[in-house]
């Protein structure tokens, strides 16, 4: 009568997978063809929250819920933030993507790329399947290795977000007009 | 559950991110696009983690680290888009050509 | 989606030991897991808390507007649900399904669904009362604004009870209750264009949370007496009779801590003050979750736990019964006397809630089970009955002032009629409903008087006053709406059908739910409800006093007969009517004993003012001080960060210029200067690459 929750995940794995990923997909394609420029950074939000979903499925939760937090949480308010400022145009607008003269080699280029990369995967890895029982990524441990292993990298990556910070903050702020030297 | 899943999954929406990144004239359109190619590189890289077992959870804590970067290069790439719009009161680009030769 | 791998309960074989006569008995049956009825049955759960999404994305595009999904979903269960009955009175059924979700040390967080006979009783109630609700308030809500918004947040309020019902733990019960308070306060700020309906709103939530302050409290001592939320391990511990147990010790703290918590969902005295303010709502709002379901989840409460307070060893809980008693004895007569004073229609029917209420608290208290759970099932369909009248009375004259209506019984005849009905059951005059179950609390208040109980003849002597002023106040209502001339100033006519017809159905349900239940004739709900997984003791008549029956008849025959004299139109003036008083009572009464008045000065003005001033003082200051803290470190971070760049990087940047200059003029001719182009130049040559190693 009690069922652990990893027994009861791996029958319906498949399903939940698809049920993830479609959203996901659907997402995405309408962030690049939606008309409606809101809209198209709202669909990443949803393309983002079936990756953080994906995420959790695979047990790896930390990644999850950071990706919600940073990249839903934050990221997606500058988008938002971004439109405002540009005085995007709101409400369905046909001029958000270039003409059919760029879209047709545009979806040429990334059908063929998908086609060979699939491809070469499908061969590759063909049946190849994630051991069940995976259990979750204790977050602890992932602490330890950051904090041991990977601690230059980790230090690097806050520099790049102080420069970020700094470099944002140094080239969006208006010009005052400067004394002569 | 394949390996094979996820990685077709990331290949999907790494083609769709690379169409609108090309196609996209609106430039905060275009740095969506780019954050759909990253997302897609994030599910490959975590799906590979799980899938090998990583004792050091290499791909997750790479993930991590692309998040970041992420956020920090949206936030420098509107910074600059900001001050495109500010001197040409229009945020579409094909007007930014002038870096041709 | 299937629950993989769930096994059931074996079949409990209980014992049944009769003592014979009148008294006190263990009502036990054998009971099966349900087969795959209950298997399936989470599905009257997760259907009305998916629903409501799908109505506030798509309902406005249907040609109801939504309303079908809502209807349908109640339609769904309440077949479901009689189906569940009838299984359940051919073979007994108590069974539960649990997933577990996550655990807290050792404590494990299950979520699941009990299917048992309380818990398939109040399925069934809430799906069949809710379906014709549901289906009145497609009329009485025609034209609404937010008539969309209305059911998805009604249906979620059906989910979160179901939620709550079906909870086999105290966590999931926790989850139900908050989520049916949230649905009371978003239903009864319904017309929130008024400010008054706001505060209503928000009055029935803040006194409902500090209840549940109490209700947590509860939980949590008995979570950790018992090592465990879920109700089977506690009842398993009670049932064991283990007197060393952690729960022996902290039960009366345990069971009182809890029953404040029903007190507060339940309206007893003194949390009531937020259930004749709830009317503001819209009414079917206040047939289906003020009147039937939502408050009497306090009720459920006591009745899932039942074994723990029953306790006639006193080992656990026992020792709160008394005190759960006198609550609902205090709360029958004195908010029922309330309904005197009410000119709205609405409120006299909120107070009588409170007092029905009432009287089911104190049969739970006096140890009356079966008594208690089968006066809800009545009062559920008797009193959704009325208030559906009511809402059809106000819908037609546009007021709910009972001084602008009158004579409404030739306009509006099925009204009228079916009103009567439901006044019948509620004054408990027989055959109806409400004679059947009140009766028997009545009764069984007497048994618990007659075995020594100095506050069982209390509380006795309480509930046969308050079949007279239930008689008294129920006339009035009756006499001051329907008979006599019309003296409003609107054009009332019968309601549509979609209206009437529900009355109809709920008028055949109070008519006849009492036969249901009949001591000594035939009482198959007895056995439904004692289909659960440990034996339930009751105090339990088991043939009819008829004693006792003629002294409360002559109670309700004289509070009709008084009621008939003082406002019956053709006997007396319309000024004697409106002058009619009792010297000191009356001036109480409208001031609904001061007790309003005691909680705004005494709780909600100090916080509002002194309290809120401080917390304002801290954010400015420390926390604001915080912040600006660290605005100032970054800009010197910034200050020297500019110092390196001036000074360092720009030498290196000169030396990489002339480099590129050269080969720049070369390679410039690509550059259209389109970033887009260079990207899509860039993936290409990617692909090319791809394409040769996989060749190669």
């Amino acid at each position: 009568m009690h069922v652990s929750f990893e027994q009861w995940l791996t029958e319906i794995a498949n399903y939940v997978f698809a049920a993830l990923a479609i959203p996901t997909l659907v997402g995405a394609w309408m962030v690049v063809t939606s008309t409606n420029i809101v809209r198209a950074v709202l669909y990443l939000v949803v393309t983002l929250a079936g990756s953080a979903a994906l995420f959790i499925m695979l047990g790896a939760e930390f990644v999850g819920w950071t990706v919600v937090l940073v990249y839903i949480g934050a990221v997606i308010i500058l988008f938002l933030i971004g439109i405002m400022i540009t005085r995007a145009p709101l409400g369905s607008h046909e001029e958000l993507s270039h003409p059919a003269t760029v879209k047709i080699p545009a979806a040429l280029l990334s059908i063929v790329l998908f086609t060979v990369v699939a491809w070469a995967v499908a061969d590759a890895f063909g049946g190849l399947a994630i051991p069940p029982d995976v259990g979750a990524t204790r977050t602890g441990q992932l602490a330890e290795v950051i904090f041991q292993r990977f601690v230059i990298p980790f230090e690097v990556v806050s520099l790049v977000l102080l420069s970020a910070l700094v470099g944002g903050i140094a080239l969006a702020r208006k010009d005052e007009p400067e004394e002569p030297a | 559950m394949t390996i094979a899943q996820f990685v077709i999954l990331g290949t999907a929406l790494f083609s769709i991110g690379l169409y609108g990144v090309i196609t996209r004239r609106n430039a905060v359109l275009v740095l969506a696009s780019v954050e759909v190619m990253l997302a897609a590189v994030n599910i490959n890289l975590v799906a590979f983690d799980v899938y090998l077992a990583d004792q050091l959870y290499a791909g997750q804590i790479f993930t991590l680290f692309i998040i970041a970067v992420a956020a920090a290069e949206v936030g420098i790439g509107l910074a600059i888009v900001l001050m495109i719009f500010r001197n040409r009161h229009d945020a579409d680009v094909d007007e930014l050509d002038l870096m041709r030769y | 989606m299937v629950p993989a791998s769930v096994s059931t309960l074996l079949p409990i074989l209980a014992f049944v030991a009769e003592e014979g006569g009148e008294g006190g008995h263990e009502v036990a049956v054998q009971v099966g897991n349900g087969g795959a009825l209950a298997q399936w049955a989470w599905l009257i759960v997760a259907v009305p808390l998916v629903v409501p999404f799908l109505i506030v994305f798509f309902g406005k595009k249907l040609p109801f507007k939504g309303w079908e999904l809502a209807a349908g979903t109640m339609g769904f269960i309440g077949a479901y649900g009689t189906a569940l009955l009838l299984a359940n009175a051919a073979s007994p059924i108590a069974t539960e399904f649990t997933l577990e979700v996550g655990r807290i040390g050792s404590f494990a967080i299950e979520w699941g669904w009990v299917v048992d006979g309380l818990s398939i009783m109040m399925y069934f109630l809430v799906g069949v009362v809710g379906f014709f609700v549901f289906v009145y308030a497609k009329g009485y809500m025609e034209g609404d604004i937010r008539f969309t918004w209305f059911f998805a947040a009604f249906t979620l309020f059906a989910g979160g009870m179901l939620v709550l019902v079906s909870a086999p733990n105290l966590i999931q019960l926790i989850v139900g209750w908050e989520m049916v308070g949230l649905a009371s306060y978003l239903l009864i700020g319904h017309y929130w264009e008024d400010y008054a309906n706001v505060d209503a709103g928000n009055k029935a939530f803040m006194t409902n949370k500090v209840a549940d302050a109490a209700l947590f409290i509860g939980a949590i001592i008995m979570a950790l007496s018992v090592g465990s939320f879920s109700f089977a391990d506690m009842l398993a511990v009670v049932t064991a009779q283990d007197a060393s147990s952690p729960l022996a010790t902290f039960g009366f703290w345990a069971g009182l801590m809890l029953f404040i918590g029903a007190m507060g969902k339940s309206a007893q005295f003194p949390f009531h003050v937020w259930l004749p303010d709830a009317m503001a709502g819209p009414t079917p709002v206040s047939a289906l979750m003020h009147a039937a379901t939502m408050v009497t989840a306090g009720v459920y409460l006591l009745g899932r736990i039942f074994p723990f307070y029953l306790d006639p060893a006193g080992l656990f809980g026992g020792q709160v019964r008394v005190i759960i008693m006198i609550i609902g004895g205090i709360t029958l007569l004195f908010m029922g006397l309330l309904a005197f004073v009410q000119n709205d229609i609405k409120k006299v029917l909120a107070y009588s809630t409170v007092s029905q209420l009432g009287y089911m608290v104190a049969a739970m208290g006096a140890g009356a089970y079966t008594a208690g759970l089968f006066h809800l099932f009545t009062h559920a369909f008797f009193k959704s009955l009325l208030f559906l009248g009511a809402g059809s009375v106000i819908h037609a004259v546009h007021s709910n002032d009972m001084s602008d209506m009158g004579g409404l019984r030739k306009r509006m005849p099925y009204t009228y009629a079916t009103f009567v009905i439901g006044t019948l059951a509620l004054i408990g005059l027989f055959p109806f409903a409400g004679f059947w179950s009140k009766d028997e609390i009545i009764a069984s208040l007497y048994e618990v008087g007659i075995e020594g109980s100095g506050a069982g003849w209390f509380v006795f002597a309480l509930a046969v006053a308050g079949s007279f002023v239930t008689a008294f106040y129920m006339g009035r209502a009756v006499f001051l709406t329907f008979f006599g001339e019309y003296k409003g100033h609107a054009q009332p006519h019968e309601s549509p059908r979609v209206m009437t017809y529900p009355l109809i159905g709920l008028a055949g349900f109070a008519a006849l739910a009492g036969l249901l239940n009949m001591p000594g004739i035939a009482t198959p709900f007895t056995s439904w409800l004692a289909a659960r997984r440990v034996p339930m003791g009751d105090v339990h008549a088991q043939s009819i006093n008829w004693g006792l029956v003629g002294l409360v008849t002559a109670m309700l025959a004289v509070g009709v007969v008084l009621a008939y004299r003082i406002f019956f139109p053709d006997r007396v003036t319309q000024a004697e009517r409106d002058r009619f008083e009792i010297p000191v009572l009356y001036p109480l009464l409208r001031h609904k004993y001061y007790i309003d008045d005691l909680y705004m000065d005494g709780i909600v003005r100090p916080t509002m003012g002194p309290l809120a001033s401080a917390v304002l003082w801290v954010d400015m200051w420390v926390v604001d001080g915080i912040v600006n803290g660290a605005g100032v470190v970054a800009r010197g971070l910034a200050t020297a960060v500019r110092w390196f760049d001036n000074r360092g990087v720009d030498g290196i940047f000169n030396g990489a210029a002339a480099a590129t200059g050269g080969s720049g003029s070369v390679l410039r001719l690509f550059f259209t200067g389109k970033v887009q182009q260079y990207a899509a130049l860039s993936f290409a040559g990617v692909v090319l690459l791809a394409v040769l190693f996989i060749i190669f």
